[in-house]
């Protein structure tokens, strides 16, 4: 790598990307220096002698996707890969960033154009031979579709959480050994223990990678009648959290009450596996006893819930496909009571697919038009 | 040396709907065309109107435009199409008696104020520096204009196509123009070719209409114009016939001989308007094709076979329209033919219809791409009006998308330019629900009167009108109905205990007007036509707030204009393809931007950028 004068200002890996078929859909070329600051600012200097300048955050995405080489999910996608700390997370990113929820999209949209050119097809050429009862096919393209928006609609609750993380809260009586459950778990001291009941009083918060599930774990005042005012103000908050987490571990005598109510995926395990020997699942923080076993049945039950997972990742990807549900029902409703409800009945679809392209791009009249023309004998 | 303010080229729908929307506005117009006998010719089938062109016909008239007028007064058979569907899809129709249009449109055109009618042809432009001030004609008569509208429909370079045989021609029996072609090469304006057809005509009296099926018109005619009360002529009959496999043998073995399937033809013909040729080529496996066989008129025996436009050879069509049931004996009164003849990118347009690099010259018909009477007129109405601003110094008008088909058409024919012959469609209006035939008068009228080209009578009628709907709409909207008292009157109502007002009520679509009248005497006593005005409105009302706020967007989008003198190059980050894409069309704002083909998001974010770095530095 020389200057504009023939001086060496590093030894280089240079290599080059020709468009369209890089990343951001033109010409780009890559200078791998050796990375100090000197020989990066020389290089930059002799950049920066033409109308080089330095990208702003996020501009190669960008350009990427004003190039037509993403769409909206996938730089959603990217961004999520770029920040995945887990393998679950991995894995979902990589999906959407690999257009899953595009192609996805896309195939309804292709149905749904479908349908509406054969809404379109009976009202702007009334006049002239077209399939008489449309109808059917309607019904069955949309019927189609709404299965599947309602399908990964309902895996969006696990798909949101894989993204952001699971909440497990530690429920259980005071000195039941919760804490130092936490501290296992988490491999590293973070809820300060001690043989005096009530310890723990604030709602302790651990992020942690559980066999590639991102879990938030939660350690919570231990529940019993408080003895001084701070600790019913931190009983009460142990309850409220436990019952909004994803998912609770009990650690309490089997046949024993805590004012919790347990969820069908909640795991019970009783406290002081190391010194106990009545065949119940048990677990000791102290020694290790059962954590393993324990971390397996999380993880488990933590699967079971992530088993209906879609590419739906984001809220704006859940309110666009429930707002496309909606006008796909009418829809649906309208197209039953004949045609002369079908003006509306195109009315909902077009709505239904604006919702559905709203997150990877637009809709043109001509597509509908193009579906029309290829498919139909039309013109007098 | 002839002084006007504006000038119009050409006869035909658009030049017509121009001339006379320039003179109503008090524009002293002339209209030049070649003979004066040939102003309002129905060179097609002798119909106007349907679904989307129905809509573009009242709204010409809501103008106080000329053909719905027209229309009515030639109407020989009116039907409302899809009218078992809802109101913002029913589109009116009708046959005309070709030469009762013509000679209403002449006279209509004769004894317009300020319309002067020149016979001659137009060969040049006249300049003043690089704007156009006027045409010279054939004589070397020179007319000057202060704005020039240019409405040569298939006259540019026309070609006409019989099989193998080929020659230069506008319209069957008339010459091209070919010097004024010459002229406008000089301009530089990016130019196509497109094709359109014509079926052969036959002598009506030589179809034995008694083995045919029959298609009658509407008993009560739908009409065009908000201030006709009548269909003045008498109704007739259309016939329907079929193509059928002899037909198409027929056809399949001469392909070879037609214009187009022998390669003399180059231009994009219309898909939705495709010649007997290619529905047997591109439809193999239908075995039969429907023929309306359209009377051309009353005391005229020409029958025009809607369906079967071709470029074969005479022989062959004579031998393959006998072939149709009814048709055995048939005589052929003039062959049919297909058309080449150039266009103009309407790119190169402003929303006005004024050509960015030529002012003073506004194009407006065939000229710009399109097809049929109706997309014509209403691209003479707005090219007309603003050629009269133009000429007085005024800004120009322009219609929206969410105010009108005519808004759409524009928008469509400058953003996106064509790639066939446009046809209007319903399903070209996202607004669809609200752009309706039956309120064309109350979307446009008040844009007549306030642009001045609404003569007093419409004035006085609509206003009357407005004044009976809003005493209906109190009616309607002041007093609601308990779900028991709803349910009294014979309405099935969920009984959930919310009041509602009749036209709440007609916002359900099991719900009819005749259920709602017996809430309340007054609402019995409302004039028919004000109760089914408004139940058409009641029936989309949740629809129509919903678009209201889609219109919002819009108009915040619209709200960012783009400088003309804008440089796309200057848009680091834009692609050379859209900024190509962008250099065509030159949009006036972001929300036209956003329209053109390929846009996306991320372009237009920094376009935005770039328009308000700019509004800054001149701040």
């Amino acid at each position: 790598m020389q200057d504009e004068q023939g001086e060496l200002l590093d030894q280089a890996l240079v290599l080059a990307f020709a468009g369209p078929n890089s990343f951001t859909g033109e010409d780009v070329v890559e200078l791998h220096m050796h990375g100090s600051i000197a020989v990066v600012s020389a290089v930059l200097r002799c950049l920066g002698a033409g109308s080089a300048r330095m990208a702003d955050p996020g501009e190669f995405t960008r350009r990427a996707l004003d190039n037509d080489k993403m769409d909206l999910a996938q730089v959603e996608g990217l961004g999520d890969l770029i920040a995945s700390e887990t393998e679950g997370q991995r894995r979902q990113a990589l999906r959407v960033f690999d257009g899953a929820l595009g192609k996805k999209i896309e195939g309804w949209r292709a149905n749904l154009i479908r349908a509406a050119s054969l809404i379109e097809v009976t009202i702007d050429f009334a006049d002239e031979d077209v399939p008489v009862d449309v109808s059917p096919e309607v019904q069955s393209l949309l019927g189609l579709v709404l299965d599947e928006v309602q399908v990964e609609l309902s895996g969006f609750a696990a798909a949101e959480r894989i993204r952001t993380g699971f909440e497990v809260a530690i429920v259980g009586p005071p000195n039941a050994g919760k804490s130092t459950l936490l501290n296992a778990l988490a491999k590293r001291e973070a809820a300060i223990t001690s043989e005096r009941a009530g310890t723990t009083r604030d709602v302790i918060e651990v992020r942690m990678d559980l066999n590639g599930y991102a879990v938030t774990l939660l350690d919570t005042a231990g529940l019993r009648d408080g003895v001084d005012e701070i600790e019913v103000i931190g009983i009460q908050r142990a309850v409220q959290r436990a019952e909004s987490a994803d998912l609770r571990v009990f650690l309490i005598e089997p046949g024993e009450d805590v004012p919790v109510q347990m969820g069908v995926n909640d795991i019970q395990v009783a406290p002081k596996g190391d010194t106990r020997n009545d065949g119940v699942f048990s677990v000791s923080g102290r020694t290790g006893e059962g954590i393993a076993e324990l971390t397996d049945r999380i993880t488990d039950a933590l699967s079971s819930m992530t088993s209906s997972a879609g590419l739906a990742t984001h809220a704006r990807h859940r309110d666009a496909m429930a707002a496309s549900l909606d006008a796909l029902r009418m829809a649906q409703n309208c197209v039953g009571n004949g045609p002369d409800q079908y003006d509306i009945v195109a009315e909902e679809i077009r709505s239904a697919i604006r919702s559905l392209e709203a997150l990877v791009g637009h809709i043109g009249v001509e597509n509908l038009l193009d579906e029309i023309f290829s498919s139909f004998c039309l013109g007098k | 040396m002839k002084q006007f303010d504006v000038v119009v080229v050409g006869g035909g729908h658009a030049g017509c709907e121009a001339a006379h929307a320039a003179a109503r506005t008090g524009a002293n117009t002339a209209l030049i065309t070649m003979k004066t006998s040939d102003i309002g010719i129905l060179s097609c089938n002798p119909a106007i109107g349907g679904l989307g062109k129905g809509h573009l016909v009242r709204e010409i008239d809501a103008m106080d435009g000329v053909m719905g007028r027209v229309a009515d007064a030639s109407g020989i058979q009116f039907r409302l199409l899809n009218r078992r569907k809802g109101p913002a899809v029913q589109g009116p129709r009708a046959q005309s008696d070709r030469k009762v249009y013509q000679s209403e449109m002449l006279s209509l055109t004769r004894s317009q104020a300020n319309l002067t009618t020149i016979e001659g042809e137009v060969v040049d432009f006249v300049m003043a520096e690089n704007a156009v001030s006027g045409v010279m004609l054939a004589d070397d008569t020179v007319v000057h204009g202060r704005a020039v509208v240019l409405t040569s429909g298939t006259f540019l370079r026309g070609r006409i196509h019989i099989g193998d045989v080929s020659y230069s021609g506008g319209r069957m029996g008339d010459k091209e123009s070919s010097l004024l072609a010459q002229r406008i090469d000089a301009f530089n304006l990016p130019l196509g070719r497109l094709k359109t057809g014509t079926p052969p005509r036959l002598d009506g009296k030589t179809i034995d209409w008694d083995r045919l099926e029959r298609q009658d018109g509407d008993e009560t005619p739908t009409l065009f114009s908000f201030l006709s009360n009548g269909a003045p002529l008498r109704q007739v009959a259309c016939g329907i016939t079929h193509t059928n496999a002899q037909t198409h043998d027929i056809i399949r073995k001469n392909l070879d001989r037609s214009a187009m399937y022998g390669g003399h033809i180059d231009g994009t013909g219309p898909r939705y308007c495709p010649s007997i040729e290619d529905k047997i080529v591109r439809f193999a496996d239908k075995d039969s094709h429907q023929i309306f066989l359209e009377p051309e008129g009353l005391d005229d025996d020409t029958v025009y076979p809607n369906g079967v436009s071709t470029s074969l050879p005479e022989d062959v069509q004579i031998d393959y329209i006998r072939s149709i049931v009814g048709l055995e004996d048939v005589k052929i009164l003039q062959p049919g033919y297909a058309i080449e003849y150039d266009y103009v990118d309407p790119c190169v347009l402003d929303a006005d219809l004024s050509l960015r690099s030529v002012p003073g010259l506004f194009l407006a018909g065939q000229i710009n791409g399109t097809t049929g009477y109706e997309e014509a007129a209403a691209q003479g109405l707005v090219a007309g009006l603003n050629a009269a601003r133009t000429a007085s110094g005024k800004a120009p008008i322009y219609f929206k998308r969410d105010q009108s088909y005519i808004g759409v058409m524009i928008d469509d024919l400058t953003t996106r330019g064509v790639t066939e012959p446009y046809r209007m469609f319903t399903s070209r209006a996202e607004f669809r629900l609200s752009l309706r035939a039956d309120n064309a008068d109350q979307r446009l009228t008040p844009l007549g009167l306030e642009v001045g080209c609404v003569g007093a009578e419409r004035e006085k009628a609509f206003d009357d009108k407005m004044e009976r709907l809003e005493t209906g709409r109190s009616l309607m909207t002041s007093h609601s109905y308990t779900p028991k008292e709803v349910a009294a009157v014979g309405i099935k109502i969920n009984q959930d205990g919310t009041k509602r007002t009749p036209f709440q009520l007609l916002a359900f679509p099991d719900v009819s007007l005749e259920d709602v009248v017996g809430l309340h005497e007054d609402l019995g006593a409302l004039p028919k036509d004000v109760g089914e005005q408004l139940a058409r409105e009641a029936l989309y009302a949740n629809y129509i707030e919903r678009q209201r706020k889609d219109v919002e967007r819009l108009r915040k989008d619209e709200s960012y204009a783009i400088p003309a003198d804008f440089t796309y190059d200057e848009v680091s980050g834009l692609s050379a393809e859209l900024t190509a894409k962008l250099e065509r069309v030159r949009p006036s704002d972001l929300a036209q931007a956003g329209r053109i083909d390929g846009m996306t998001p991320a372009a237009l974010a920094l376009l935005l950028g770039r328009i308000r770095y700019l509004e800054k530095k001149t701040a």
